[in-house]
C-alpha cells in the first residue's frame, strides 16, 4: 500500500504521547502527519516550538488553504475544526463543538478518510473522552489502516477503549511501538 | 457512517453532492458549489442521517420538490456558530488600532458581512457606543439566511450564554457592564434598542450578490474559511471594491489574505488579529 497521510487523535496524556512518537519519525518520513490534540482554548505555540526542538520533521499549526506535505507535522489550531479537502489542502471550520471538542478528532478523521481512503493511517492515542472512535471507524470502512494505543498502557484509557470497541482497529499496540509501526507501514 | 457510501461506492458521494449543489442552485438560486467540499460533505451526511434518506440523490429529489425541507437544509449549510465578543483580543486590538482611524471620519459606514444571528454586530455596536462613535455610524449587517436575520433583528438571546459573553466583554476591554446593555426577560435577555438604531439588517449573499455600498470598514469573520480558494478570491475582490481608500477589513483569527489574489492590495494593521487596510493604490 502506498500511504499518503497519517492522522493522529489524542487528548488527556497526549502531550507526553506525542513527545514520545513524533521525534522518532525521521526527516524522510514519507507522508504528512496531521494531529488533533485536545488542549482547550489554550494556544499551542509553545508546545509546537518545543516539539520543533526535538523532531526532525517540521512541526506547525495547519493553515487555511495550505497543502498537506511530507516532512511536516500539522496541528489543528485551537478552537477550530481541521479538515482535509479533495485537493489535499487544509480547511478550517468554526462549527459547533463535536463530542464537546473543537477541534474534534472525528471531524478530521472523517474528512481525511473521504479524501485519502485506503491511503490513510488513523491513530488513536491516550485520551479521556470518546472523540475519535466514530472517525476511526470511517477510516476503516473506507479502507484505511487503523491503530489504537493499548488502553492498558495509556495514561487515559477511555479514548483508546472507545476506539477499540467501535472501530475494531487493525492494530492495538503499546505507545513505544507506534512510531516504529508507522515507519514500517509507510516504507512498504 | 452512512452504509450506502462504503468502500465500493465512496466515489459516488462526491459526484452526487456535485449534482445536489447544482440542482439546489438551479431551483432555488443559492450557490454552494464553491463551498469547501469537506464542509458540505459533513453537513450533507449529517442531514441524510437525521432525515433517514439513504442516498444524496434521494436527498436531492426531496429538496427539489419540498421547499420547506429546503429551508432546513439551507440552515444546515449556513454558518450559525457565533458569540458576543468572540476572540476578545480582536476587540482589544480593534479599540486600539481601528477606533482612532474611525474617529477621523465625520460619518462612518460599516458592513458586517455574514452577521448570522447578530451577536457580533451588537458587540461592535456596544464598542462603538463606548467610544462615542455609534451616533456617527451606519452599520449594514448582512446574511443570506433570512431566518438568522430575524433572530438578529429581535436581539433576544439565551440567558445561559450571558456569563460567557460577560467574560468575553471584560477581556475585550469593555468599560461598563454588559448588563447595562440588555434587559432580562425570563430565560432570555434582550439588547436595548439604542444599539440597533444605527443597524440595518439586510439579505445579501456574498456568493451571488455584488457591491451595494461604499464603506469605511468591513467585518467578515469566520466566513471565508468555508469557501474554496476561487470563491475566497472573489469575495475578497468584492470587499476590496466596497472599501473606501484606506478602508479597514477585519477577518477571522485564522483567515488570511496571504496567498490570495489580493495579498498586495492590503497592508496589515494587526497581522495576528487579521486586521487589514486597503492600500491607496
Amino acid at each position: 500500500m502506498n500511504y499518503q497521510a497519517v492522522v493522529i487523535g489524542t487528548s488527556f496524556g497526549g502531550l507526553d504521547a506525542l513527545r514520545t512518537i513524533l521525534p522518532q519519525l525521521g526527516e524522510s518520513f514519507p507522508v504528512p502527519v496531521i494531529v488533533v490534540l485536545h488542549i482547550g482554548d489554550r494556544n499551542i505555540d509553545s508546545f509546537i516550538s518545543h516539539l520543533n526542538g526535538s523532531c526532525s520533521l517540521t512541526v506547525k499549526e495547519a493553515e487555511m488553504n495550505e497543502p498537506a506535505r511530507p516532512g511536516f507535522v500539522y496541528f489543528a489550531p485551537p478552537n477550530y475544526h481541521l479538515l482535509i479537502e479533495n485537493n489535499f489542502c487544509f480547511s478550517l471550520s468554526a462549527d459547533e463543538k463535536l463530542n464537546f471538542s473543537r477541534p474534534s478528532i472525528d471531524v478530521l478523521f472523517e474528512s481525511a478518510a473521504w479524501v485519502y481512503k485506503q491511503a490513510l493511517i488513523g491513530v488513536i492515542l491516550t485520551g479521556a473522552n470518546s472523540d475519535g472512535a466514530d472517525g476511526l471507524k470511517v477510516v476503516k470502512q473506507l479502507g484505511g489502516t487503523t491503530l489504537v494505543q493499548n488502553p492498558c498502557t495509556a495514561l487515559a484509557p477511555v479514548m483508546p477503549r472507545f476506539a477499540l470497541t467501535l472501530a475494531r482497529p487493525d492494530f492495538r499496540i503499546n505507545l513505544e511501538r507506534v512510531a516504529p509501526k508507522l515507519i514500517e507501514l509507510t516504507s512498504q | 457512517m452512512n452504509s450506502y457510501y462504503d468502500d465500493q461506492n465512496s466515489r459516488l458521494l462526491d459526484i452526487e453532492i456535485g449534482l445536489l449543489l447544482e440542482g439546489v442552485y438551479q431551483k432555488y438560486g443559492y450557490d454552494f458549489r464553491e463551498y469547501s467540499k469537506a464542509h458540505v460533505r459533513r453537513r450533507v451526511l449529517s442531514r441524510l442521517k437525521i432525515s433517514g434518506i439513504e442516498t444524496v440523490i434521494g436527498l436531492l429529489d426531496r429538496l427539489l420538490r419540498d421547499a420547506d425541507f429546503f429551508r432546513g437544509f439551507l440552515n444546515d449549510l449556513s454558518i450559525n456558530v457565533t458569540e458576543m465578543f468572540r476572540d476578545p483580543e480582536f476587540y482589544r486590538s480593534f479599540r486600539e488600532n481601528v477606533i482612532p482611524k474611525l474617529r477621523t471620519y465625520t460619518f462612518i459606514k460599516i458592513w458586517h458581512a455574514g452577521c448570522s444571528t447578530g451577536e457580533e454586530v451588537y458587540s461592535l455596536a456596544i464598542l462603538l457606543q463606548e467610544e462615542g462613535l455609534l451616533d456617527r455610524c451606519q452599520v449594514y449587517a448582512t446574511d443570506f439566511n433570512g431566518k438568522v436575520l430575524d433572530i438578529a433583528r429581535e436581539a433576544v438571546y439565551q440567558k445561559s450564554e450571558i456569563e460567557q459573553y460577560e467574560q468575553n466583554y471584560r477581556q475585550a476591554g469593555g468599560t461598563r457592564k454588559l448588563s447595562d446593555y440588555y434587559q432580562s426577560l425570563y430565560g432570555s435577555v434582550m439588547f436595548k434598542k439604542e444599539l440597533s438604531a444605527r443597524i440595518v439588517f439586510a439579505d445579501h449573499n456574498l456568493v451571488t450578490d455584488s457591491v451595494f455600498a461604499e464603506v469605511n470598514l468591513i467585518l467578515c469573520r469566520n466566513v471565508l474559511i468555508y469557501f474554496e480558494k476561487d470563491l475566497q478570491n472573489k469575495v475578497l475582490g468584492l470587499f476590496h471594491e466596497s472599501l473606501t481608500p484606506a478602508g479597514v477589513l477585519c477577518l477571522g483569527s485564522k483567515e488570511s489574505i496571504r496567498f490570495s489574489k489580493y495579498e498586495d492590495r492590503f497592508t496589515a494593521i494587526d497581522e495576528k488579529q487579521r486586521i487589514f487596510k486597503k492600500r491607496l493604490i
